[in-house]
């Protein structure tokens, strides 16, 4: 059942200690700031974050990281001029990471959202990344077999919602919004507009409402 | 050698242009973080390229300045960058099917090492202190029809980065197809390794520097 709520603390509220939660975003853009800032707020822990970055500078998925929410980071690219919090964190060995090739992330979440049990890819064949994993030589290539990731809930950014739930994104900014909507159980939105149903084309549509639970606007 | 085309080596900019020149007009490309942005700057209206950045576009245009700047355009690098007419947006696993279905024509690497029969070492120094990220180098690696490498040929100790094997951790196994280096360009193919055109130096002191036998392109080895 899809619901419209006022509030991100409010649309955040059932996230349970432990959870697996995936949240949006590439860098900056598509990042839910305000259901991050309201998943800190709602003192949720022990969580598994799947996020293509492991936070930048001091805001978002950073501060999650500094307060020792998380618990284990499913990302491919953690390091970066400002990741400061994760990178002591994970110096201090107080944060898991399973480092993942960015397309392998991204189509592990596909999987997941579609029904599939997993996959041959050739990327990361012959690589670090691919130790201990099944291969296969298909149409004369390895290939190296992974795994769905699923979570019990996904935070991502979309610009609007209509009142079915369906979603359109901003230029680069739609990055893993519309996987992880459908690879988690429970999918809650920040749009920057809602509109009324039947004013979005239903040609343009990106996500479709049937993956999504929660949507609540953000100024 | 015939193969020497420039009395000094090259440097970055030249380098750029010249893998410019060499990408096929109408092709579709992605050119990585680093030295590999540089060859946008030389890519021509008359090539009609389209680049490829894989957190989601088609059809990007170059980097954003003052008011053009939009927090939800960016590039891998995470650069604000610009739409060109005819961009398209898509989402992640669409963008990354976009390579590995091998769509790509070309995608320009940077690498810390590539082997003679093509691996590509990239993304990690293998260091017990370093934190890895990989982002999508291993996807890029494997999955474009041609895998061009941009690096200086030595490094600061004056050691090749053209190797027999690889000693830091892989990125792809066999993946590249040609090197351009500052002192040559090197063609990989499955019977060897061969120079297409040296920059200040022959190829008598070329070989001096590769520990891998080199061909020149189209003679025979011992040339």
């Amino acid at each position: 059942m899809l619901k419209f709520i006022d509030t991100v603390g409010e649309a955040v509220a059932g996230i349970k200690d432990g959870s697996t939660v995936m949240i949006g975003g590439f860098g900056n853009a598509g990042q839910p700031f305000e259901l991050i800032d309201a998943l800190l707020d709602s003192g949720a822990t022990d969580l598994t974050v799947v996020n293509n970055n492991a936070g930048q500078g001091d805001q978002g998925l950073a501060l999650l990281i500094k307060e020792g929410r998380v618990r284990k980071m499913i990302c491919s690219f953690p390091r970066q001029s400002d990741s400061w919090h994760f990178d002591a964190k994970y110096k201090a060995g107080e944060i898991e990471l399973e480092l993942v090739p960015q397309g392998n992330l991204a189509e592990r979440i596909r999987a997941a959202g579609a029904g599939i049990g997993g996959f041959f890819t050739p990327t990361g064949y012959g690589t670090m990344l691919a130790e201990g994993k099944h291969t296969r030589l298909l149409d004369g290539k390895w290939q190296v077999f992974e795994t769905p990731i699923h979570a019990d809930v996904a935070l991502i950014k979309a610009l609007k919602a209509d009142g079915k739930g369906n979603l359109v994104y901003r230029k680069t900014a739609r990055n893993f919004g519309p996987i992880m909507a459908a690879a988690a159980k429970h999918t809650i939105v920040q749009v920057s507009e809602i509109v009324p149903t039947g004013a979005l084309d239903p040609e343009n549509v990106v996500t479709p409402g049937i993956y999504v639970n929660s949507i609540v606007k953000v100024a | 050698m015939s193969t020497q085309t420039s009395t000094k080596p090259l440097g970055r900019d030249d380098l750029a242009r010249l893998v410019a020149r060499d990408i096929a007009p109408g092709s579709f490309v992605n050119l990585g973080i680093g030295q590999p942005t540089l060859v946008s700057n030389y890519l021509t209206e008359e090539q009609n390229i389209t680049l490829h950045t894989e957190n989601g576009m088609l059809g990007m245009g170059p980097e954003a300045k003052g008011e053009e700047i939009d927090g939800d355009l960016i590039n891998a690098g995470k650069i604000p960058v610009t739409e060109l007419p005819g961009a398209s947006y898509f989402h992640h696993a669409d963008s990354f099917a976009i390579m590995r279905g091998g769509h790509l024509d070309i995608c320009v690497l940077g690498a810390f090492q590539v082997s003679a029969t093509g691996d590509l070492a990239n993304w990690h120094t293998g260091a017990p202190d370093a934190i890895p990220a990989v982002g999508g180098a291993m996807d890029l690696a494997t999955g474009a029809k041609d895998v061009f490498v941009m690096m200086t040929l030595l490094t600061r100790d004056g050691v090749s980065k053209l190797v027999d094997t690889c000693s830091y951790p892989l990125t792809g196994v066999g993946c590249v197809t040609r090197v351009y280096t500052d002192k040559a360009v090197f063609l990989i193919a499955p019977d060897g390794v061969s120079v297409r055109e040296t920059f200040g130096c022959t190829f008598e002191e070329l070989q001096e520097l590769v520990p891998v036998p080199l061909k020149a392109a189209g003679a025979v080895v011992g040339l």
